[in-house]
């Protein structure tokens, strides 16, 4: 199976190249069709002849302020998220609790509760507590989306720290909380990082708890904007595939800036 | 010394001092220096303090998903409607939602797409990533870098990857049938979406689409881990390449193969965002699956307790293939990494 590459290396290359423009196609598609300035109603172009950035003025005109909002709940979403899931990946892999295992199968278990399940109940739950149609109400459920992941992920990472690190500054007078934030959150950084990076995609995208949880347009993420442009407005192709372009943007970024964090989280944490 | 501590369970035989034994503990910092064996990993003996790191997110996950669980159960026996929300009165009715979701003929036939829908998607999904992973598996320039950017139809937000397949789909101006057409296939235009017949098909191709990135880097890191002498050794026996796959590859790749068809299933069972937006569950509820029809009986018709009873199957579903899953990863867990 694996050869020498020498001798095999270009053809693989091209072949890899052609893969990647194939399964690329929807991504190169999105693009074109929103840099073409009339995709009214008929057949688009294979290529974008006449660029415009008239789609994308649309989509910010009507989808702007959307996009903010989902840049709030995600980075709430993260933070909410991060805040539980380090203190409590730090006990459950350095304490030794009673019953900690089971925590940690819970912890999985969790992550296979279906998210309408969720809505389902939470929705009931919001309308009492007055948390429909609020920015904290969609945080909080969004977190919920990275805290097991996250969970599971730095517990993963944490099991290695060594105990002495932590215990000589307990000698030297700190608590159990203080060592935690000076000595454990610094040595995790690069687990921290991947939980958040992938609890900041699972809130970006969500769909379900923005449709669910939310009867007015006042807290409206992106997914659910486009969903509901593309009801409105399906005729006018160019602008709904500028907005798919910007809410795909963090993704794009996300994969050229932490490439490395991104590859771990997806292997690392989705199988322990 | 103790460079990791293993997971909790294979700690158990050293005696755990719940906040009774402090005293001694708490006590001897130098002490304990001295005597370096044994009782290490258990310092101050406040236990309470050490469940406070952990308790914040457990009460969160029993907010988020414990009382979910145990709502929908309840639910399922009271009837919801839409004055609920007014009055507040959401009175028990026995069986009569489970009564009416099983006699409901749309129920039996979501339950049949969701099955093939499922299974469509992870066959096409598995299939086409284990090949791609095998092939990345070859050394040869960008390698890397093209397996990163495959990454990205998985991270784009579901919905709009849907949108985008809407638009290349359309029967009449979708990009598909216009190259179709222009190579001499399909003269009319296949109806992707818009023929009952066809949508689910066309569902479960957009799905493939976005669950071949998963795959592939799942599967590609397993067959990373395989030895490299096992190959040697093949290719010394004068094993074809078949061979070697089917007898190297495929049986030391099985815990990771499990994982990845258990994680897909327990994602693709659920999806909603896709369907939504690609067909709505139309057309005549060709594509209405278990997710979307919990949504349409809770979330449109405003029916909560019909609504909770789908869910309640989605989740026994959910469950059996949750153990499946426990089982796969128990090894995991016994080494502690």
């Amino acid at each position: 199976m694996k050869r020498p590459s020498t001798l095999r290396g270009p053809w693989n290359t091209t072949a890899a190249l052609l893969i990647l423009g194939l399964l690329l196609f929807p991504v190169y598609w999105m693009l074109n069709t929103a840099l073409q300035p009339d995709t009214s109603i008929a057949a688009t172009e294979w290529f974008p002849t006449s660029l415009s950035l008239s789609n994308f003025e649309a989509a910010i005109s009507s989808q702007g302020k959307s996009l903010l909002t989902s840049l709030i709940v995600a980075l709430g979403a993260v933070a909410v998220c991060l805040a539980l899931a380090a203190p409590a990946a730090y006990g459950l892999a350095q304490f030794g609790l009673r019953g900690g295992r089971s925590i940690v199968f819970t912890t999985l278990i969790t992550q296979m509760v279906p998210g309408i399940v969720i809505a389902n109940a939470l929705y009931s739950a919001y309308a009492e507590l007055g948390l429909v149609n609020s920015y904290l109400g969609l945080i909080f459920a969004d977190a919920s989306l990275g805290l097991p992941f996250s969970i599971v992920l730095l517990r993963a990472f944490m099991v290695s720290i060594p105990g002495e690190v932590v215990e000589a500054a307990l000698v030297d007078g700190a608590n159990r909380f203080t060592a935690f934030v000076r000595i454990v959150l610094p040595m995790s950084r690069n687990a921290l990082i991947t939980a958040g990076l992938f609890t900041f995609l699972f809130a970006w995208s969500d769909f379900m708890f923005a449709l669910t949880l939310n009867t007015t347009d006042d807290v409206r993420p992106i997914t659910l904007g486009i969903y509901q442009f593309v009801g409105a407005h399906v005729s006018d192709w160019g602008a709904v595939m500028a907005t798919a372009v910007l809410s795909a943007v963090p993704a794009a970024i996300l994969l050229v800036l932490a490439q490395k964090y991104i590859a771990a989280g997806v292997s690392g944490g989705s199988i322990k | 010394m103790t460079t990791a501590v293993p997971p909790a369970g294979s700690l158990d035989p050293a005696p755990p001092s719940p906040s009774g034994s402090s005293s001694s503990s708490s006590t001897g910092v130098p002490g304990k220096n001295a005597r370096p064996t044994l009782k290490k990993p258990r310092r101050d003996g406040h236990s309470l303090l050490r469940w406070l790191f952990v308790l914040p997110a457990l009460l969160y996950m029993a907010l988020f998903f414990g009382y979910p669980l145990v709502r929908n159960v309840v639910m399922s026996f009271q009837r919801y409607t839409p004055t609920t929300y007014f009055t507040g009165e959401a009175p028990f009715t026995g069986l009569d939602n489970w009564r009416a979701v099983f006699s409901n003929e749309l129920f039996a036939d979501s339950l049949w797409h969701t099955a093939v829908f499922t299974v469509g998607s992870l066959t096409g999904q598995f299939t086409i990533g284990l090949a791609l992973a095998v092939f990345f598996s070859r050394r040869f320039r960008l390698s890397g870098a093209i397996r990163a950017v495959l990454l990205l139809p998985w991270l784009v937000p579901m919905v709009v990857s849907a949108v985008v397949w809407r638009r290349m789909l359309d029967q009449d101006h979708g990009i598909l049938n216009t190259a179709l057409q222009a190579v001499g296939l399909a003269d009319g235009g296949v109806p992707w979406l818009s023929s009952p017949s066809v949508a689910l098909l066309s569902a479960i191709m957009v799905n493939i689409w976005i669950g071949i990135p998963f795959n592939m880097v799942i599967l590609y890191g397993g067959l990373q881990e395989i030895p490299r002498e096992l190959y040697e050794a093949a290719s010394l026996d004068g094993a074809s390449p078949w061979r070697t796959f089917r007898s190297v590859t495929l049986p030391l790749l099985r815990p990771v193969i499990t994982v990845v068809l258990v994680l897909g299933f327990m994602s693709t069972v659920k999806i909603l965002d896709l369907i939504l937006a690609l067909t709505s569950g139309g057309p005549a509820d060709s594509t209405q699956t278990l997710g979307t029809v919990t949504y349409q009986l809770s979330f449109l018709q405003l029916d909560f307790g019909q609504g909770a009873v789908v869910g309640n199957v989605l989740i026994v579903i959910s469950a059996v293939f949750a153990v499946l899953y426990l089982r796969a990863n128990r090894a995991d867990f016994g080494t502690g990494k």
